[in-house]
C-alpha cells in the first residue's frame, strides 16, 4: 500500500518534472502556453485553415455590405493602410487576412456590444494580393476583398 | 512615460478612437540583413480598448500588424471626459496600457 502511492507520488513528479525540462529546453515556446492567443489559427498557412481556428468555419458569402478600403497600389508593403467597415448589424468578430501573406490572418477583432463594426489599422504585405475582411454575424461569416498592388513587399527577406 | 497614444473623439453619438503603439513587431521571418540571422519574432498579441469599465474592442494580432501599429475604431455611448484606456501584450509578456479622456 504504502509502495504503491509512493510509486505514484514518483510517477507524477516525473511527468511535471519533464513537462518543465521541455520547456527549459525550448521545446515548448511559452507561446504555446498562452491560452488567449490562437496560435494554430495566426501560425496557419492557408486561409481556410486560419479562419476554422479562429471563427470555427470558412463558409463565408460575399457580401458588399462588408467594405475594405485599402490603396490600389502599396508602395511600401510594410505599411499598408486597411479599414473595414460593414452596414450589417450584430457583428461580433472582424478578420483582416492578407491573403498573399506566409502566415495569412493578420488580425482579429472581437466587438464588445458598444462597439459599432469598423476597424482601422495598417499591415504588412508580402506580395500583391488581395486583403480580405471577414465578418461574423450570430454564426454567419461574410466578407468582401480588395486587391492591393504591391511594389516593394513588406515581409523582409 | 507609456509608449501609446490614444485620441478618443466625441462625433455626435459616436466615439472615435485612434492609437498608435510603439513596437517593432517582428515576424520572426526577417532576417537581418548584416548579420543573416532571423531576428526573434517579437510582436503585440493581444491589445484590450476598454471604454469606463466596458471592454469594447479586443484585438489579436500576428507579426503581419505593421512596425508601430496603429488601430482606430468607434463606439457609441461615450460621453466627454470619459475615460478609454488601451493596453497591450507582445509575444515576450511585455505589456503597456494608457488611458485618456474622450474630448
Amino acid at each position: 500500500m504504502i509502495d504503491a502511492t509512493r510509486r505514484i507520488l514518483l510517477k507524477g513528479s516525473l511527468a511535471a518534472g519533464s513537462v518543465g525540462v521541455a520547456v527549459a529546453a525550448g521545446l515548448l515556446t511559452p507561446r504555446l502556453v498562452l491560452a488567449e492567443w490562437n496560435a494554430a489559427a495566426f501560425e496557419s498557412k492557408d486561409v481556410s485553415a486560419a479562419l476554422k481556428g479562429l471563427l470555427g468555419s470558412d463558409a463565408m458569402e460575399t457580401n458588399d455590405a462588408v467594405v475594405v478600403k485599402a490603396p490600389d497600389i502599396a508602395e511600401n508593403g510594410a505599411v499598408v493602410p486597411v479599414t473595414v467597415e460593414t452596414t450589417l448589424s450584430d457583428i461580433s468578430y472582424i478578420a483582416i487576412i492578407a491573403s498573399g501573406n506566409a502566415t495569412p490572418l493578420v488580425a482579429s477583432f472581437a466587438l464588445g456590444a458598444a462597439a459599432m463594426p469598423f476597424v482601422s489599422t495598417r499591415i504588412k504585405m508580402g506580395k500583391t494580393a488581395d486583403v480580405v475582411a471577414v465578418v461574423k454575424q450570430g454564426d454567419k461569416l461574410f466578407s468582401n476583398a480588395k486587391n492591393v498592388k504591391v511594389t516593394i513587399g513588406g515581409c523582409g527577406g | 512615460m507609456s509608449d501609446i497614444k490614444v485620441r478618443a473623439k466625441l462625433e455626435g453619438n459616436e466615439t472615435v478612437v485612434k492609437c498608435l503603439m510603439n513596437h517593432p513587431m517582428e515576424t520572426g521571418l526577417r532576417k537581418d540583413s548584416k548579420t543573416n540571422e532571423l531576428v526573434p519574432a517579437h510582436f503585440i498579441q493581444e491589445v484590450i480598448c476598454k471604454w469606463k469599465d466596458q471592454v469594447v474592442l479586443t484585438a489579436a494580432w500576428s507579426g503581419g500588424v505593421s512596425k508601430n501599429p496603429y488601430l482606430s475604431f468607434k463606439f457609441i455611448g461615450g460621453a466627454v471626459g470619459d475615460p478609454v484606456e488601451v493596453s497591450w501584450k507582445d509575444n515576450k509578456g511585455e505589456s503597456q496600457t494608457e488611458t485618456s479622456q474622450i474630448a
